[in-house]
């Protein structure tokens, strides 16, 4: 049954519901076409049965009147989330075998909701990436081209499996983690939604820790209504997660307006940074436009710190990463090397030589370098300061506006390979993305129109601590708006 | 107090300054920050959460019931609890640490500063010396390495990788082996009535990590040893006794102490180099960030202070008010189940100083000469209690005492039926008593006036035939004062 992978979850979830069509038959289309998806690479993990049985239960519920939020809906998850007997690899050859006895928490609210699972997404490994090309499983190849050219392009990263899993129509919604962009990068880079909701709404029980102060799951989907409706699926107070907050969640869907009255935007002043391109800075003032002639009013606010968001996410990031991934030393679970005659320390030394990629190996040396004695003041301790000023900058800008706009990521998708060997280049995609994550604070993609290559771009929206609706409901506006995207057409 | 302890080098006298870590594991049926069970000796790997065995994905929770005892320990100790604390990592590779480092309390520990007071000389109990505590912090144990298991390979057990220690970290206010000796029992001591530590050194329960440094009287302190993991009160002194004895002999060697690492070896009673300062790991400690800082309420801490039971400080002075001897107190108070027990004791009215005694210097030769534990079941404070009662109504005589003891223990019943049963039971009935004291007078007029001559040592003879009058059963000392008053008129 064509056609099904196109629409949107509402879409498929309405449709079901109504009795258009049913819960398997959405799900055998899925599986067909993610079966015919090989060469995105997007999936690291199969799971056709998982997605149909979850499909003959929503049907079966749908027959007694038992439906849950999700019932019919087939999604892709990102492979760092843990899924009972099922790889989840993190993108590493660490784990290049791990099934853990145990669901994250996400992976079974979402389940509990009803929703199946395609498969697991690849990802950069251990979340650590922007391209998706440090991945232990080959990297993801968008389905995005540039026009004219048949140059594989990155889906972004390092949730750049859910993004081109998406806009390739092989699932409907994907889990993302984002910990410094990893979500609203590759939503913009493929013309899909994505949004890191404020750090403790998505219990991080279960996902594979990068960085724990920053890691945060969120939903990537087509649409914001899709985002709002996994989001809300995904979201809530877990006691097994001691940064969980404890607070109700609010009917996101239920509370979709475009309807922006009385909010006040704010654009700082300070992210005119030099060399973003022209395109980048047209459709920024476009986002604005769009944002006003939904009622919103623009005013210039301050973010004075940002500037040091980057070096200071990362001092941050990796220092957590080097201490979570010390746990992979082959010890209990994963990849064990011997060295014939070693001892323990051999072990230890052959594993993660091994089990790490670079970038991972980049990321440990750092954060062991800036947390040894010694050093650990005049980095460590200076980036958590840094990292203070930045939200006190935030929640001092959050006094005159109710959200914020910028750029999701200072260019349009890149060619593979083209910043591999510039991991500083590498990091700058991140600058806009970089500070909502160091202040915790929710933040959203949403496609704003297409570059002069006919990529996708994105815009950024920040709002305050736990509203997500005001976010939600400014990337409604931008996307009743902005030019409709079409998805690419199959080519592979 | 002053210490006097020295050690003679052939430069002079030398003054050991000590300071000790203790690890005491914490009272709790769950570990620090998973829901994994904590029993001792189980079989391996069978106490082990996915959390304990750092699997990928998952989190510390702290249990509110270590946090509730080490700030109960804190209180014990008169300590700072401090009201906003932090757990942070402490990052190194070993096999018996999943998750490839420890969460522990280095910048802002749960307790600040307390103090102990203890008594060094047994002997002495009043003399005492004020300990300071720096710090009491909450951390994860680590797992254990077995190395017996295999020719080649050794073997992890991870029962108790996460389970909850309180490091108590001492200044170093300690001169004499003693003193560190009596700090760690006093330690122990006050653990116990807590109830926040077994006080089992045997089984782990309680390690010391001992720093040891020596100086010349009224001069800068030394440089330090710090010898890792020593598990008894006998062994703590004999690191103290050694290292004292080397440190002072390398200096006047001409040699510089190092600031090291040392383990002992308890068959030898020496300690060895673990490893130097240059080898000292690079920690990497910073704040966790899977956990939020620690923050107590008002509601918590006083929960926490009313459930403190009677300290033993205030026990031994309470003991010492009621006319029982320091020393005596000292005992009865050392061991928090004897304290217990001859609170019990005391609680059925039994007069305090006649129940110090017979608990301090009858009981323990009946019990040892029979081979029964103090803690046995049958020894009952009840039991006691009853026979203290028929001593103070003179019912039985203090010698009766130890017998009706003794046959308790064999017969078991109450010790009142047994008195009943034997027919020991004296009479304190002076009618009766008066009556036979007539007749063994009247019938020994002879003897009468001899003693009234002068010949007082027959006043035993007196008491010896009125007992056999009253077939033995006759309060001695009634006999004694009827015969006295009869003698005399």
């Amino acid at each position: 049954m064509s056609g099904l992978t196109d629409k949107t979850i509402a879409e498929l979830r309405d449709g079901f519901r109504s009795g258009e069509f049913t819960a398997v038959e959405i799900a055998e289309g899925f599986n067909e076409a993610v079966a015919a998806s090989d060469r995105l690479n997007a999936y690291v993990e199969k799971t056709p049965e998982l997605a149909l049985e979850a499909a003959r239960a929503a049907d079966a519920a749908k027959a007694s009147g038992d439906l849950k939020p999700l019932s019919g809906i087939p999604i892709g998850m990102k492979d760092l989330f843990a899924t009972e007997g099922v790889l989840t690899s993190a993108g590493s050859k660490m784990l290049a075998n791990f099934k853990p006895p145990y669901e994250s928490t996400v992976s079974g609210n979402l389940k509990a909701a009803g929703a199946g699972m395609l498969g697991k997404l690849n990802m950069d490994e251990f979340a650590m990436g922007s391209s998706n090309e440090t991945c232990a499983h080959g990297n993801v190849i968008s389905p995005w081209r540039r026009e004219g050219s048949n140059a594989a392009l990155t889906p972004g990263g390092s949730s750049g499996g859910s993004a081109a899993a998406v806009a390739a129509g092989i699932a409907p919604g994907a889990t993302g983690t984002d910990t410094g962009g990893s979500i609203r990068q590759p939503a913009a880079f493929t013309g899909i939604c994505g949004i890191k909701p404020t750090y403790g709404r998505c219990s991080r029980w279960g996902i594979v820790s990068f960085a724990s102060s920053l890691d945060q799951a969120g939903p990537m989907a087509k649409t914001v209504r899709d985002c709002a409706i996994m989001l809300g699926a995904m979201a809530g107070f877990d006691p097994k997660d001691s940064t969980s907050i404890d607070a109700p969640i609010p009917d996101w869907e239920a509370g979709l307006s475009s309807d922006l009255k009385g909010k006040r935007v704010g654009v700082p002043k300070e992210y005119r940074i030099d060399g973003v391109p022209g395109e980048i800075q047209k459709l920024w003032d476009q986002g604005l436009e769009w944002l006003r002639d939904a009622g919103a009013e623009p005013v210039e606010i301050s973010l004075p710190h940002t500037k040091y968001a980057l070096p200071t996410y990362y001092i941050i990031a990796p220092a957590e990463a080097s201490s979570n991934l010390a746990r992979y030393d082959g010890v209990r679970y994963g990849l064990r090397e011997m060295v014939e005659g070693g001892g323990l320390h051999d072990m230890y030394k052959a594993t993660r030589a091994d089990g790490f990629g670079a970038e991972v190996k980049r990321r440990i040396m750092i954060g062991t370098y800036v947390l040894s004695a010694g050093f650990y003041d005049a980095y460590f301790t200076k980036a958590q300061k840094v990292r203070a000023l930045i939200k006190e900058d935030f929640r001092k800008a959050f006094e005159t506006c109710d959200l914020i706009l910028t750029p999701t990521a200072p260019s349009a998708a890149f060619g593979l390979g083209e910043k591999m060997s510039d991991p500083l280049a590498m990091y700058l995609n991140d600058v806009f993305a970089v500070p909502a994550s160091l202040a915790g604070l929710p933040a959203m993609s949403v496609p704003g129109g297409l570059d002069d290559a006919g990529l996708p771009l994105g815009l950024h929206l920040i709002g305050k601590e736990m509203d997500e609706q005001t976010v939600l409901n400014a990337g409604l506006a931008i996307e009743e708006r902005a030019p409709k995207i079409d998805m690419p057409e199959k080519w592979w | 107090m002053v210490s006097d302890y020295r050690i003679q080098g052939e430069q002079g006298e030398y003054e050991v300054v000590i300071g000790l870590e203790v690890h005491a594991q914490v009272v709790s049926k769950a570990k620090l920050f998973s829901g994994a069970a904590t029993a001792f000796g189980a079989e391996p790997n069978t106490q082990v959460s996915l959390v304990d065995a750092a699997m990928p994905g998952m989190l510390p929770v702290p249990n509110r019931e270590c946090i509730r005892q080490a700030v109960r320990t804190g209180m014990a100790i008169e300590a700072k609890i401090n009201k906003w604390s932090r757990f942070d990592r402490k990052n190194y590779f070993y096999a018996d640490l999943p998750q490839g480092y420890q969460i522990s309390q280095l910048y802002h520990p749960l307790v600040g500063e307390g103090e102990i007071t203890v008594s060094p000389d047994e002997k002495n109990p009043d003399k005492t010396k004020t300990i300071g505590v720096e710090r009491i912090h909450v951390e994860q144990d680590a797992g254990k390495l077995m190395h017996d298991q295999h020719p080649t390979k050794s073997y992890v057990d991870l029962n108790r990788s996460g389970v909850a220690l309180m490091e108590i970290v001492s200044k170093p206010d300690m001169r004499s082996p003693a003193e560190a000796g009596a700090y760690i029992r006093k330690l122990r001591s006050i653990l116990r009535y807590v109830g926040s530590c077994d006080g089992n050194m045997e089984e782990g329960s309680m390690r010391a990590d001992v720093n040891v440094s020596v100086r010349k009287p009224g001069e800068e302190f030394g440089t330090r040893t710090e010898t890792k993991n020593v598990n008894s009160v006998r062994f703590v002194m004999q690191v103290i006794e050694y290292e004292a004895q080397r440190q002072v002999e390398a200096i006047e060697n001409g040699e510089a102490i190092v600031q090291e690492t040392r383990l002992f070896d308890p068959n030898t009673g020496t300690t060895r180099t673990l490893r130097s300062k240059e080898d000292a790991h690079d920690y990497r400690y910073f704040p966790d960030p899977d956990l939020l800082p620690l923050e107590l309420d008002d509601a918590f801490l006083e929960e926490c202070r009313a459930s403190l039971p009677e300290l033993p400080d205030a026990k031994l002075k309470r003991y010492e008010d009621l006319g029982i001897s320091a020393y005596n107190a000292a005992v009865l108070t050392a061991e928090v189940e004897t304290a217990a027990w001859f609170d019990r004791l005391l609680a059925t009215g039994a007069e305090a100083k006649d129940a110090s005694n017979w608990v301090n210097s009858v009981l323990p030769g009946i019990l040892n000469a029979k081979d029964v534990d103090f803690a046995d079941p049958r020894n009952t404070p009840e039991a006691s209690a009853e026979i203290l009662a028929m001593v103070a109504k003179g019912e039985i005589s203090k010698g009766q005492a130890k017998e009706v003891f003794d046959l308790y223990l064999d017969e078991g019943g109450s010790p009142a039926d047994i008195v009943e049963k034997k027919g020991m039971k004296q009479t304190s009935d002076t009618g009766a008593i008066e009556a036979k004291v007539d007749e063994v007078l009247a019938a020994n007029a002879d003897k009468v006036a001899e003693f009234k001559a002068g010949k007082e040592a027959l006043f035993g003879f007196f008491v010896g035939q009125t007992m056999k009058a009253m077939q033995g059963k006759a309060n001695p000392q009634v006999v004694n004062e009827i015969l006295k008053a009869k003698l005399s008129s």
